[in-house]
């Protein structure tokens, strides 16, 4: 039992139900409260990061019930890693809102705080109907924070988010229930040990359980059929909300991660690989679309938000090999990518702001004011996604090459990931040379000013594929460890014997 | 039991699929409600339907398996927050659309009634 375990939980919660009850509270006051929140919680995830980089498993199990009879939180290297990442994006993204978004709802902190709360269930928990709860958390948070801000423009795509995701919760139900009604559990590492050991008359419930909870996440995580919904309800939210979703694909990937190694990994008998042979053209398809998409935006919000598909194909591309270099390769790409894309939707939300009339769109305005500053950003940044050396996207983008292995796999990842790649290049490079260099005679009036708080959240996300660089000898070495841990499923189901009461003495 | 029981499940699941795909916002919400009723069922029976049995062991000759119906407990809450929450969307779509109801906030193409016949009908 180790109670570190519940402070990513505890401190989103207690501070949102704090702003919850402040909504008339001073908004200096709101504002202290909800960033020290948010640093704290940052802090939190770090100390479990070290914790966590022994390579044990770290158990709170809710009331002392031994697993699998109460609901456990799970730490690992990967738990860990997530739960860092999601702090790093969220702080400068809540640093960024207070530079004015925060300003148009009362309760705009406490409704970010809450999807702090349900992100880090998510990552923590070691219960499959655990995770569900803990997405309709996160999910309800981000159905408020999507609708956040002026203008009747995010009512339609908010709509369409909503009914989708409500429609997938329906499914995940649907197949938590076909599970359960065969293994009798519902706890992860008790479901590892009892997939294998399903009677033969019962596999095909298990395997339609298993694949509906690929299409669930795949919902949550934008594959292809199921992503068409992304880019309206993206590029209509607010520049931090946005950002902040940058992490809400990667929740799906994180449980097609958990669930798909652990519960229907190598050592899962007939079960073993299950839906991973769809998984690879699907990603690869869904890269594709991501190009074009990219390639026919009409606004840097929606260029930014098609970037995300890409990087949802990439990801699943590398994931669906099912090797420990391919989801080292992944989570090291994960990482990358979430950085830069946040940082990405915060860059085009400056740029709106500095351009009057012409907003983010990709056409010809008059010269923007802090041209260089910006530029200098949207450079980098579009550096980092496309995977151009010498930032931290060209790195990961090479472990992900490096780590198909057949023949059949080599040829149409490297194929579609390069060619993908360079389509994109033309969509970054033809978005930025017209917003910032074709310029028109004629002046903005107010522009938006440039406060510390909007440059530096920004900038920071975007240097961070720098720092990545500088660090990319512990990151990969994390990563590696990571996926190792991940791939050795039976380290995870020896949770299940460890006695819950009387350990600490 | 379990045809009746597996019968409604289905017409439940179907016709909340069916609503769904309507294009205006009110049979959407009907539709995810019937869905929401059909998945309740559903996770209810995953625990195998017993008649007469209680959750406790030895209070009945039979006992019922208590987990699925403390997750369709959880699925309802959750399931009837969503649900208000999806109403007042769609209310607040139909004021942000100029009373239009549908999902995407417009008359889709093909439907649209020429200027001058509505003229005439009105």
């Amino acid at each position: 039992m180790n109670h570190w375990l519940t402070a990513p939980i505890l401190i989103p919660l207690i501070g949102g139900i704090l702003q919850a009850f402040m909504g008339y509270a001073p908004i200096a006051l709101r504002r202290t409260l909800a960033i020290a929140t948010t640093v704290l919680m940052l802090v939190a995830a770090i100390v479990l990061l070290v914790l966590a980089d022994d390579g044990s498993y770290r158990l709170y199990a809710f009331g002392n019930w031994q697993p699998p009879f109460g609901i456990v939180l799970v730490l690992d290297r990967l738990a860990a890693l997530m739960l860092v990442m999601t702090a790093v994006l969220a702080l400068f993204c809540h640093i960024y809102a207070i530079g004015g978004t925060d300003e148009s709802s009362r309760q705009f902190h406490g409704l970010f705080l809450f999807q702090l709360l349900g992100l880090n269930i998510a990552f923590l928990t070691g219960d499959l109907f655990n995770l569900f709860v803990a997405f309709e958390v996160l999910l309800i948070a981000s159905y408020g924070l999507l609708m956040h801000g002026e203008g009747t423009s995010r009512t339609v795509p908010g709509l369409h988010y909503v009914v989708l995701n409500l429609a997938g919760s329906a499914v995940f139900l649907i197949a938590v229930g076909m599970i359960y009604s065969v293994t009798g559990t519902l706890n992860m590492a008790d479901l590892a040990v009892k997939i294998p050991q399903v009677a033969e008359e019962n596999l095909p419930l298990v395997k339609a359980g298993g694949m509906m909870l690929l299409v669930v996440f795949g919902l949550k995580a934008a594959i292809l059929p199921l992503c068409f919904w992304l880019p309206g309800a993206y590029s209509n939210a607010t520049a931090p909300v946005a950002a902040l979703f940058a992490v809400m694909t990667k929740v799906g990937i994180y449980a097609i991660i958990r669930v798909f190694t652990l519960i229907f990994g190598s050592q899962a008998g007939e079960l073993a690989g299950l839906g991973m042979d769809w998984l690879f053209p699907l990603a690869l398809i869904t890269l594709t679309m991501g190009v074009i998409g990219a390639l026919g935006a009409a606004s840097l919000r929606k260029l930014v938000a098609w970037q995300v598909i890409i990087s949802v194909g990439t990801l699943l591309a590398a994931i669906s090999f099912g090797t420990v270099a391919g989801t080292s390769a992944a989570l090291f790409y994960l990482l990358n990518t979430t950085w830069v894309v946040g940082g990405l939707f915060l860059v085009a939300d400056l740029v709106d702001g500095q351009r009057g009339s012409a907003q983010d769109k990709i056409v010809t305005a008059p010269r923007i004011a802090n041209r260089t500053f910006l530029s200098v950003l949207f450079l980098m940044g579009a550096v980092a996604a496309v995977g151009l050396p010498p930032l931290s996207g060209f790195f990961a983008k090479l472990l992900i090459l490096k780590s198909a292995v057949t023949e059949s796999d080599v040829a149409w990842l490297w194929s579609v990931l390069l060619i993908g790649s360079f389509f994109t290049l033309i969509a970054y490079s033809r978005a930025g040379s017209i917003v910032f260099w074709r310029n028109v005679e004629g002046h903005i009036e107010e522009p938006q000013k440039l406060t510390p708080s909007l440059s530096v959240s920004a900038s920071a996300l975007i240097s961070l594929s720098i720092v990545m660089v500088i660090l990319a000898g512990p990151i990969s070495r994390y990563a590696e460890d990571t996926a190792a841990q991940l791939h050795d499923t039976s380290a995870y189901t020896d949770i299940l014997s460890k006695p819950m009461v009387g350990e600490e003495k | 039991m379990e045809l009746a029981f597996a019968v409604v499940i289905g017409a439940l699941t179907a016709s909340g699929v069916y609503l769904m795909l309507r294009a205006r916002t009110f049979p959407v919400v009907l539709g995810l409600t019937m869905l929401s009723y059909g998945v309740n069922l559903f996770l209810f029976s995953s625990g195998r339907l017993v008649t007469g049995g209680q959750p406790i062991i030895g209070s009945a000759e039979t006992y019922s398996d208590p987990l699925p119906q403390a997750l369709v407990l959880t699925a309802i809450v959750i399931g009837f927050a969503m649900t208000a929450f999806v109403v007042v969307l769609s209310l607040r779509s139909l004021a942000d659309n100029d009373n239009d109801d549908h999902v995407n906030g417009r008359v889709p193409e093909q439907d649209r009634i020429p200027q001058e016949q509505e003229g005439a009908n009105t």
